[in-house]
Order: structure tokens, then sequence, then C-alpha cells
């Protein structure tokens, strides 16, 4: 199988890459784009470690073409810091142990920005939904619940709505 | 948590995210039969394919190793023959993955399948087609032990419980797929292969290091290994995986670095998980609940290898001690080897199945004798400080205050036994090891030690061989040390599980981090800061017992600290120190003044001035007292320490479907001193989740030795939909020899998961469930078989309530064909002709 040429848009900058046209997103941006932060935990779409957004939406990396996504706004988890620092999510997710091996947090990431961006102010059981597409080994997601709990309040007392770090 | 940040943003590298110019990809070929002969291996059409760079096999690499020194039975890749679908049999190393894939389908094996064994039972009369001729009647090992007089006590008892109970086999489904990168350095001297480096997902750095010498026939010393950030373990990676052997022999072949990581599929395969266990328990008690004596029997299915298996079918007995007060025991264990995948550690290693079986029977005992089953726990307390009947230590045992706990906030006497129809609460013990008090390999060597290295910039470098697995030991690790210098978290940089640079220690298993690499780091610090604290007494001219140091700031005890209490940013304290690189010069102009405070800089450029260097080591044995009883098996069980822990489940069941919900858990978990709460809480909380998942829907699903669930979809890890509130409640017992009082907090809530769940399942609708896990389908068979019902032919008509024997699963998709039409190789086919299989 021949190569093609294609142009991907990830993190705000586009990039011009030879890729088999069965080549999966994952393996593209992990491989050739150098963004090991989206991780393979299953091969088939069953644990969400490879979220990413693309055009706001948390999909799955393993499973999708990257010839499938140009001319989209692909954002991985090395997108998503806040000017280089922790965006508030990331933070909350330290602080209050949201995170313990940490392998499936990117995807965790991805998938709570997404609820965050299309819901701001999800009720619990939105939350546990939404979680439920990304599994956890370690946490047993308690400990996420009171991150995700303390991103939103934060960002309800704060004055300038800029969620998780998100700079659409 | 110290290491959060390159978590969360992606920042932070494991295994497979690392690459390596010219590095190759390395895939394995896998066995398509559970137990048969290699006639032979063609690997010449492979080798041919364009982009290959190197196949290996057997021949290879033939030393034996294994986790245990009395269990060397691997091999790199099969010599010989194959034990269970999936075992290893060659490997490639390719340019490309898909290269890599292609050039396996040109591998052409000729395979001369034997008869195997699935079913620990019948591979225990095995006579012939042993899977490992050394091992008579296919039994890995076992163990009788007597301790004082079980018959006496069976005969002063008022009421004796008798049952089988059954736990299905799980896995650790860890997120980070293993992976391992391997490459040669070249030697400069003599031009040829020298020094190895590997990068793997590893809890055990330092015995991949000692494995791989032994089969490589390398030095020690010439085989670097690092642990990267390791995606969870949970005991999975707690022994020498074989992908970690295989890269490296792959990678001496390609003369390239080779990166091997398994597929999940090959993750349920290599397994190393709990075993299917058969727990036949019997148990006397007195009217008032007092337990006389306890007999135990076990079986354990442990696969095709020994691996963890003589030390998991040892727990299994010795901890049936230090939980409760039991004057009496008998326990016959049994490792039995099958043709599958071999079970190894998993959290709670060894203790989880025989702690389910026992915590039911005393539900069951207790509502026979009419006493509350909280009542009964409490009727058979330890009276610390003590030593058990099988020769366990116990210093601290905060078990009573985690069943007040458990029971206040639960509402357990307003509650228990009057909640609506389908709706119940149940209760379970259990406790863990803080650290097995005797290593692996039989030695005196410390098990573990911490160097530390404090420069002029006054940042601390803490090197401990300590694994960070995601349960927070680097964490740990820095803030021990900086309690103990009293100086400030962000000063210190851990560097941990780099055999080049840290100082051995054993590895992240049996939850002896805390315990003992804590109380390595801590002695490690107070030797540094013996140092600091001399040179800051001659400064201050005052005894070293009057320097006071903390909050990154060194006084004299009873000087008037206000000015120098304002808490101090290390960046500005750095500036203000900043002169420090320039020599003694400044430092000397201050010295001639007699101050009575200094900063944390000021103290160690005096103590480097002095002592021309500023390095502390510490490292911890387990004393004498806690390793335990003479018996053979008797070092596995000792500890220096246990965690106990108490909880309360609230369950729903519906009669209808048999779906039981976990509405809530209350797990109270004694630690000892929660040097990191926040941690302590996430180990607890994972702990209980992970026994959730055991207990309701986790299980491996086995068909003649195929395992017919191996994706994380079909293996049915909890996900947040099915994840209960679980409320964590820390009780802190003191314990006298652990870091600050520390215990273990990672597994020991594991195993009172189940039970809890089980009991409360007998509450909510009077079936007592004998087989775990507990499945819409075993929840109406025994819902059945109580209404005395007709069974119902969904699992093979075994009544869960009274389970007899290990059975298969699911449907008859053996490689080719399916019922009839079966392939001749199929070896349940085979089974009666050849009186071997089942």
């Amino acid at each position: 199988m021949k190569k093609e040429l294609i142009e991907l848009r990830v993190n705000g900058r586009t990039h011009e890459l030879a890729v088999h046209p069965n080549s999966l997103l994952l393996d593209v941006l992990r491989g050739e784009l150098n963004l090991t932060g989206s991780k393979k935990g299953c091969d088939d779409s069953s644990c969400g470690a490879c979220t990413v957004q693309v055009d706001g939406v948390p999909m799955l990396a393993c499973t999708m073409l990257a010839a499938s996504y140009q001319n989209c706004d692909i954002t991985t988890v090395e997108g998503i810091s806040d000017g280089g620092g922790l965006g508030a999510l990331q933070k909350a997710y330290g602080d209050f142990g949201g995170s313990q091996c940490g392998y499936c947090t990117p995807g965790f990431m991805m998938t709570v920005r997404g609820l965050l961006m299309r819901s701001p102010d999800p009720s619990d059981e939105e939350i546990r939904e939404a979680l439920s597409s990304n599994l956890c080994r370690c946490t047993g997601y308690s400990q996420m619940y009171e991150a995700i709990r303390a991103v939103i309040k934060a960002e309800q007392s704060s004055p300038k709505p800029e969620l998780a770090g998100a700079r659409e | 948590m110290v290491d959060a940040a390159g978590k969360t943003t992606g920042a932070g590298k494991y295994a497979d995210d690392f690459s390596l110019p010219g590095m190759l990809i390395g895939k394995i070929l896998h066995s398509p039969y559970p137990h048969a002969v290699i006639k032979s291996i063609d690997t010449s059409r492979a080798r041919a394919l364009e982009g290959v760079a190197a196949v290996v096999t057997g021949e290879d690499a033939p030393n034996q190793y294994g986790i245990l020194p009395v269990g060397h039975d691997e091999t790199a890749l099969a010599v010989g023959k194959v034990r269970y679908v999936g075992d290893n049999v060659a490997c490639v190393a390719a340019v490309t993955e898909e290269i890599a894939n292609q050039a396996l389908e040109l591998i052409e094996v000729e395979y001369e399948p034997l008869p195997a064994y699935f079913n620990p039972e019948e591979s225990m009369k095995a006579e012939r087609d042993l899977i490992h001729e050394n091992r008579p009647n296919n039994i890995e090992k076992d163990y009788h032990h007597v301790f004082r007089d079980p018959e006496k006590g069976f005969a002063d008892a008022d009421y004796i419980a008798e049952a089988r109970y059954i736990a299905n086999e799980v896995t650790h489904a860890a997120m980070e797929p293993h992976c391992t990168l391997a490459a040669f350095e070249i030697d400069p001297h003599t031009g040829k292969q020298g020094r190895l480096t590997v990068w793997s997902s590893t809890q055990v750095p330092y015995y991949l290091q000692h494995k791989l010498s032994l089969v490589l026939e390398l030095p020690m010393s010439q085989i670097r290994v690092i642990k990267p950030l390791v995606g969870g373990g949970f005991g999975g990676k707690s022994e020498i995986i074989p992908l970690e052997i295989i890269a490296a022999v792959t990678a001496r072949a390609a003369k390239a670095p080779v990166k091997i990581t398994y597929t999940r599929e090959e993750v349920f395969w290599v397994h190393r998980g709990r075993p299917r266990t058969i727990i036949d328990l019997k148990t006397g008690v007195k009217n008032d609940g007092r337990i006389t004596s306890v007999a135990c029997k076990v079986i354990q299915d442990g696969g095709a290898y020994c691996s963890y298996g003589i030390v998991t079918i040892l727990y299994s007995g010795a901890l049936l001690g230090a939980l409760y007060d039991i004057p009496n025991i008998r326990y016959d264990g049994f490792r039995v080897l099958t043709n599958k995948p071999a079970c190894g550690a998993m959290r709670g290693h060894g203790t989880v199945n025989v702690r389910f079986a026992f915590e039911s029977q005393m539900d069951e005992i207790a509502a026979e004798i009419g006493v509350d089953s909280a009542v009964m726990r409490q009727a058979n307390l330890l009276k610390p400080p003590t030593v058990t009947v099988n020769g366990l230590r116990v210093l601290s045992y905060g078990l009573p205050e985690c069943i007040d706990q458990v029971l206040t906030r639960s509402q357990w006497s307003e509650r228990k036994g009057k909640l609506a129809r389908g709706r119940g609460l149940g209760m379970a013990c259990s406790h863990y090891v803080s650290g097995a008090a005797n290593s692996i390999i039989r030695s005196d060597m410390p098990h573990s030690t911490v160097n530390i290295k404090i420069d002029r910039d006054g940042g601390v470098v803490v090197y401990t061989g300590a694994s960070e697995i995601g349960q927070g030991s680097d964490t740990m690790t820095a803030q021990v040390v900086a309690e103990v210098l009293g100086c400030s978290l962000a000063r210190v940089k851990v560097i941990a599980a780099d055999t080049d640079l840290t100082p051995i220690d054993l590895g992240s298993y049996s939850s002896r981090v805390t315990f003992m690499a804590g109380n390595a780091a801590l002695r490690a610090a107070e030797d540094v800061k013996k140092n600091i604290v001399s040179a800051a007494a001659k400064r201050m001219n005052c005894t070293a017992e009057e320097v006071v140091v903390c909050d990154d700031r060194v006084w004299k005890r009873g000087a008037d600290s206000s000015p120098i209490m304002e808490p101090v940013s290390v960046a500005a304290s750095g500036h203000v120190d900043g002169q420090i690189l320039r020599g003694s010069v400044l430092q000397t102009r201050k010295q001639e003044v007699v101050t009575d405070h200094m900063s944390f800089e000021e103290a160690v450029v005096a103590a480097i001035d002095v002592h021309g260097g500023l390095t502390g080591t510490g490292s911890y044995a387990p004393p004498a007292e806690a390793r335990g009883g003479k018996h053979k098996g008797g070092g596995v069980g000792p500890s220096p320490a246990y965690s106990y822990s108490a909880q309360v489940a609230e369950v729903s069941v519906d009669e209808e479907t048999g779906v039981v919900t976990v509405h809530k858990i209350w797990a109270a978990h004694d630690c000892g001193r929660a040097l990191n709460p926040v941690a302590v809480e996430g180990q607890v909380i994972g702990s209980v989740w992970m026994g959730l998942g055991q207990a309701l829907q986790e299980e491996m699903v086995w068909k003649d030795g195929l395992l017919m669930n191996a994706g994380l979809l079909e293996y049915r890890s909890p996900s947040s939909v099915e994840s209960p509130e679980i409320e964590c409640i820390i009780v802190e017992s003191i314990d006298p020899e652990g870091p600050f009082g520390a215990k273990e907090a990672g597994e020991g809530s594991l195993a009172a998961t189940i039970p809890a769940i089980s009991n409360a399942i007998y509450d909510a609708v009077g079936i007592r469930l004998r087989e775990a896990p507990f499945t819409p389908e075993r929840v109406l068979a025994a819902l059945r078989a109580k209404r005395g019902a007709k069974k119902i032919e969904m699992t093979e008509g075994v009544d869960p309530t009274q389970p007899t024997s290990f059975r298969e699963h699911g449907g008859s998709l053996w490689y080719r064909g399916k019922g009839p039409d079966r392939h001749a190789n199929d070896p349940s086919r085979q089974g009666s002709a050849a009186g071997g299989g089942q």
C-alpha cells in the first residue's frame, strides 16, 4: 500500500504528512507527530485512553483513519495546557487524586473537556454518563468527580469564563 | 502528587512513548494450542521478508528463569513444547509493525497436540503428559500446615459450618499494556555488543535486571533497567513478563534496539492474575461466636507456569491468621498446573479468595447461632501486641475502630435486616501485609536503600529504587524526606527505579513501599540531616540538640524566630542566597558573625564546607522478630505490620433479572499514619472498587484453554455508571515501626469487598452465593434453587450456593468448528480417549 499526502490540523498547527490510507489517527499522532500523550489501552475503542477532540467532540483516535480527518480541528492533551501552565482541570485532577497511574488521564482530560464545553454546569448524572466512555483501573472514579466538581465551582465563581484552559 | 503534572498534560513518558533511532518493532508468535510438542519451526520465509531484521525462537535463549528461585520453569520462547494458548513461540523484529505481523504469518510451526488439562481437580490426577516433567500429578507445590490442635478445636465447638466456595479467575487489566524497549550499546573496548539498557513497564526493575542477567548470560552490571512511568500494575508487572526477556533476546539478535508492546489481547494471555480458587472451609465456633478452630483446603488453578504460585498458595494459608484470634488452624494448599496462562500476584495476593470464603462463612455462622455478624467479628479480635498461632507478629491493630466506624456510618444497628425487600446490608473485614518480611531471594540484604544528595543550591535529590506505579511511591518518598529535613517539598527531587542510578530496592509489590522504602528514606534523611545540624550548631554556637530545622529554616531553639519565620519560597530564598556558588568567601564572612538563625541553603553550604559533600544513606530490613515461624513455608505471610479494613456494603437485588446493584460501600482502613490522605483514600477506594469488579462482573471465561473474553469491553471492568459511591474512612493506628507510624494502604481493602457484597445479598434476598462473581445468572440460579424450582441450564446447572467443581463456560468456539464438528485435535474431544483432559 502506497502512502499518500495528507494535511492534519492538530492543536492549532497544520502538518503535512505521508501516511498509509489505513493508518490510524492514534498511530499518526504518536508515531509521526510524536504527540505521545494520547495512549493506546485496548486497540478496539473500549477504554477511551486515546480520546482526542475533533472539532470539540471527544472521539476515539484508536479506531479512526487519519486520512479521514483532514480539514478538522484535532485537539490532543498536549493542546489543552493553559499557556504552558496547567489548565484548571489538569490541576484539579492532580490535587484531588483523579489521576493515579495516569495512563487513562489524557483520555479523561479530553472527555471531560468535551463535556464541559457542551455543558458548563452538568448534573452528577451527566458527568457519570460522560465518564463512562473511558475506563480507569486505579481510582474507582470517585476522586475524579471531586476534581470535576471543583473545576466547575471555580469556573462559576471566577469572572472570566475560560474552561479548563480551553481557548476556543 | 509530585508527578501529577506529567500525567495530566501527557508529557510524562511511559515505556511505549520512547523510541530510539533505528528502533525495530518486535512481534511475538503465540501458540494456538493449549498443550503441544513443537516438532519443527521454519523461520526461513519470515527471515527472507524485506524489512525483517531478526527472527528468534526458543533455541536462541534456552536458559530457564522465573520470578521465584524455586520456580525457574519459563524460557523466553518455548523450547520443545507449548503449554497454553498464547504461549510464546517466536519473535520477529522488523522495521514496522505491519511487516513484523506479515512475517509472523510466514513462520511455519509444526505442532503435535497433547492432551491438555483445564480443571485443576482433574489435573491433579494426571499421570502422563505432564505439563512440566518434574512436577508429578501436575502439582506445582502443596503445603500441609497444622497449628496447635484443630481436631480438638472442632470437638470443643458448639457449632461447625462447612462449605465449598469458588472464586473465578480475574486479571489486573492495568490500563497500560506491557511494553519493553531494549537496546545494546557498542562496547568501546571490544567493539562488540556491550551493555544492555532496558526501558520497561515493570514494578520490579531489580528482579528484571537479575533475570535478564540469567537468560542473556551478562553480568548484572552490564544491564541497566529503567522504569519510566508505569500505567498501573496491580501485580501484573511484579514479575518478569515474557516480552521483557524476549525484547532483549531479539535486540541482541537484530543488533538494533527493539520495542515490543503487547496488544490488549496479549495482555490477557500473559495474565499472571488471581487464580480460580476452590476453598473447602470448615469453621468451629462456641455459642457466643468465638472461633475454636478453622480447617481450610485450597486448590488454585495456577496455569502453565509457576510464576508467583508458591507464594500465592502460602499467602492463602498464612493470612488466615493475623486478622482474628484463631486458636487452631489446619491448612492444606495445592497449587496445580493447568494448560492456561500462568496466574501470579494480583492485588491482595493470595488472600482475597480465601477471605471471601472465610468472611462469608462467618456471616453464615452468625445467622445460624443468632449473633449479629458485627458482634461475631468483635468477639474474635486479636489482643496486640501478639504473635498469632501461625507465627505472625501483630503490633498495631486498628480493626476494632474500623468496625466501629463502618457500623456507625452505615447506621448498621438501625438498618441491618430492616431494609425493604430486595435491599440489604453486609459486612466483612480484611487485612494485608505491609511488605513481606522475607524477600523472594533468600538473603539478609536490606529490602530497601535510599541515597540522598544535597548540593550547594539547597536542592535535595533522593535516589530510590522504589517503583512508582501510580500508587504514590515518589510522592511518599519526597514527603518523608522533606518532613525529616524540615524543607519544602519543592526542593525535593526524586530519582527512582533506574538500576544505574538508584540503590537496590526489591520493588513495588506486597504493599511494601511506604513501610520499607519509606523507612529507608527516613533513615537516609536523618543521616544527612545529622551533618546539616552539626554544621549549623557550630555556626550558631550551640549543641546539635538545640538546632531546629523546620520550614526551610534552621534556628537555635529558643531564639527569637519571628523575623525568620515568614514563609519564603524556594525561588525567593534562592535569589537571596544566590551567591553560594561563588564559593565560601561570602560564607566565611558570614561565619564570623555568630547567628541564631540560618536559611536552609546557608545551613547546607555550612555543612558542605565542613564535610566536603553532603550525602546520606538509609536502608531498611525487617526485624528478626517479624520474620515468622520456622515451619516449611513459614517465610510467606510474616510482615513487619498489617493493615486492617472493615467494610459495609448496601446492595439491592432485582429478583426478576438477578442484577445486583451496589448502592454504597463504607470502607474503614487502618493504614497507620496516613502520610498523604488523598493518596490513601485513592488507594482504598481503588481497592474496594477492584473488589467490586471481582464481586459482580469480572471473570475470565475459558473454553478448552482459550480465553473467551480477551478484551476490555468483554472483560467488563466497571465503568463510571456501574461504580457506586465508596466512602473511605481512614483509621490511624500508629505503628511503632512504620515511617511516622505508617502502614500499607494499597491492597488490604480489596478482600473485604467481595464478602461484604455477598453477605449483603443474603440480607437482601436470603441466598448464599458461594461462587464469585455474583452475576445475574448465578443470582437467578440461586433464587430458583432456594425456591426449589428446576435448575435452568444457564451455567451448566450448577447451583452457586452449592458449587462442586470448576467448569468451562460459553460456546464451543474452539478454534475450528462447533459441537460434533470440532477439530480432531480439540483436546476436549480427545480428553475421554486419552484420559487426560476433561
